[in-house]
């Protein structure tokens, strides 16, 4: 064996170590934030962090039931926009619409889902928080959800159009209706598929703090109803981590823990769910 | 009805309305009607957004014009706001972030399609997947307890050891800066690279490997100078979406940035990004003038992520056009 072949036959098992080590590195950080979190923040979540409120400053102790409770309203708030508008939407551009309609929506929704999220939020804030005056869960939830529009249509309406043609073929000759036959077959069909996007655009948003930063704006009590400021786990997050106070530093890990458990379990179980399924192919 | 017998119309339109009521009351035009308002209002919402942003930051424009872009001064107190300092951070954050993300990502991406067995690859792109969805307040969390403290005692004085030469890597490291937040968006930015590149690398045909190895070529060979090239414009298209993401980055830049509006040609310096000010200064901005500078930032921040995400797309129809083999050597 030459000295030039052996050279690049070294350059050649060199460099593909090293793109090994480059994906090690690149898992690694999920492993290295998980251990970190579990590690710091395990030990501040207790029954206290569920139920009670945060405590001012200096006083050890409280909880984040409040940016709980929170989270969930505007997570409740954001799907009443985000899925029906997806889902439906993603059925007209499957099933009813022409070419060109469908590019429109489409284009649309690929641009809403490159919009970054401080600018929903600023779109929101213009939208609700000036015509009524005042932050309110009402802003934060609409921010959320605008942003759940594009993820859920775009991915519903590729499991939508994994439906095979003969399925339709076969509803419509037994003489059922076209909407008869989205509603009892084509939806059913997709359905793990459909799951799952809402699943993920849910996951994806429940972690956002950018569009809630001037919209719900956050409130240390609790919130009644939907109209006021209002608390969620991310924002906390933030707040307690560039806090200069070890005890609120020590929370926003717990709390990051927690926001962290919860979007890697939807997400693992949105991906388990379309795993299972047989029927549709993967986008 | 009385109009009828008099005006007879001709056969087509009958039927068609016929077809159209029976169409009606098997309920086809009422979900055909009803899925259209919701798909609509996705357009409606997106022309709204533009249409918003643009009214609500008319006063800026009609006050600084251009000049707004190019000045340095922001002084809410005097009215006078000019973005340079923020485009510049954002910028050269962004610039940072890529240049550590797209070696890494394209050498990962590199692995997992060419190297690794679907037994490990299928886990790997999993754990890149999760790692896509982990929020960005928690790398914000990440960078403020290890990335900044990290930045102070080993990476800033090595780098100033090394390459201390460079004005790149002189002057007082505080911990925050330009390049810390560089890091920060790097992590974030890598599995949105990896995952792309990836799927592109897959697509590239078989036979295009088969022929460099037949030719003689070793296997980095044969990756390198043959699959890559012809994957390459699908892995711009991962590096234009990288980069819209990184641009349009909030929390995490804002945590880490230092959030001070000047302009250093040190990367230890701190310095302040578009989505930073907006998220730091939105609440506070009193005074209309002041708010709409604010929105105007967010109007540039839009276009900037369009123009980079429309790019995006146009390499990636381009790769999808050209291959469409099976991949997998």
């Amino acid at each position: 064996m030459n000295t030039r072949l052996r050279w690049r036959k070294l350059v050649s098992a060199f460099m593909l170590t090293m793109t090994g080590v480059c994906s090690l590195v690149a898992v690694s950080v999920l492993f290295f934030i998980l251990g970190y979190l579990v590690f710091h923040g395990g030990r501040s979540i207790n029954w206290d962090f569920f139920t009670k409120l945060p405590t001012p400053v200096g006083e050890s102790g409280g909880g984040m039931a409040n940016a709980i409770v929170g989270s969930a309203k505007l997570l409740f708030l954001a799907s009443l926009i985000g899925v029906p508008i997806g889902f439906f939407g993603a059925i007209y551009l499957a099933e009813f619409s022409g070419s060109k309609t469908a590019f429109v929506v489409r284009y649309a929704a690929d641009l809403l889902n490159g919009v970054p999220s401080i600018v929903i939020g600023i779109f929101a804030y213009a939208l609700v928080v000036l015509p009524f005056k005042h932050f309110s869960a009402y802003a934060g939830g609409f921010a959320l959800g605008v942003m759940m529009i594009p993820i859920t249509l775009r991915s519903t309406e590729e499991f939508l159009l994994g439906v095979p043609n003969t399925l339709r073929e076969a509803a419509m000759a037994l003489g059922a209706s076209k909407w008869k036959t989205i509603a009892t077959v084509i939806v059913p069909a997709a359905y793990r598929g459909i799951l799952t996007s809402v699943l993920l655009a849910f996951a994806r948003v429940a972690g956002e703090t950018a569009p809630l930063l001037f919209t719900a704006f956050g409130n240390r009590y609790w919130s009644p109803g939907f109209n006021q400021p209002i608390e969620s786990l991310p924002h906390m997050v933030y707040i307690y981590a560039i806090s200069p106070y070890e005890d609120w530093q020590r929370q926003a890990w717990a709390a990051g823990l927690v926001l962290l458990g919860l979007i890697l379990i939807v997400n693992i179980v949105a991906r388990f769910i379309l795993a299972r399924g047989v029927a549709v192919p993967r986008s | 009805m009385a109009t009828s017998s008099i005006h007879v119309p001709s056969a087509d339109p009958v039927d068609n309305s016929r077809s159209f009521l029976s169409r009606l009351r098997n309920g086809d035009e009422i979900a055909r009607l009803v899925t259209f308002l919701f798909a609509a209002s996705v357009v409606l919402i997106t022309v709204l957004l533009v249409y918003e942003l643009w009214i609500a930051s008319s006063l800026p424009r009609q006050k600084f014009g251009l000049a707004f872009f190019v000045t340095k001064l922001w002084d809410p107190v005097a009215e006078q706001f000019g973005a340079l300092t923020f485009i510049y951070g954002t910028v050269v954050t962004a610039g940072v972030a890529l240049s550590i993300a797209i070696p890494l990502g394209i050498g990962a991406a590199i692995f997992l399609a060419e190297l690794a067995p679907q037994k490990l690859s299928d886990p790997l792109q999993f754990f890149i997947d999760l790692l896509a969805a982990v929020p960005s307040v928690i790398y914000g969390v990440l960078g403020v307890f290890i990335v900044i403290p990290l930045m102070r005692t080993w990476i800033a004085p090595t780098l100033k050891a090394t390459l201390g030469f460079l004005p790149l890597f002189q002057g007082p490291a505080y911990g925050v800066g330009f390049l810390t937040a560089g890091i920060v968006l790097a992590i974030m930015v890598i599995p949105y690279i990896i995952s792309v590149s990836r799927e592109v690398l897959l697509s590239v045909p078989r036979d295009q490997r088969e022929a460099a190895l037949a030719l003689g070529s070793t296997r980095w060979e044969s990756t390198w100078k043959v699959v890559v090239p012809f994957a390459r414009t699908g892995i711009m298209g991962s590096i234009f979406l990288a980069l819209a993401r990184a641009l349009g980055e909030t929390m995490a830049v804002t945590m880490v940035i230092g959030n001070t509006p000047s302009i250093s040609s040190s990367l230890f310096a701190p310095g302040y990004s578009i989505a930073a000010v907006i998220a730091n200064e939105f609440t506070e901005a009193t005074g209309d003038l002041y708010l709409q500078s604010l929105i105007q930032l967010g109007l540039v921040l839009f276009l900037l992520t369009f123009i980079l995400n429309g790019l995006a797309r146009l390499f990636m129809l381009l790769t999808a056009s050209r291959g469409s083999g099976t991949g997998r050597a």
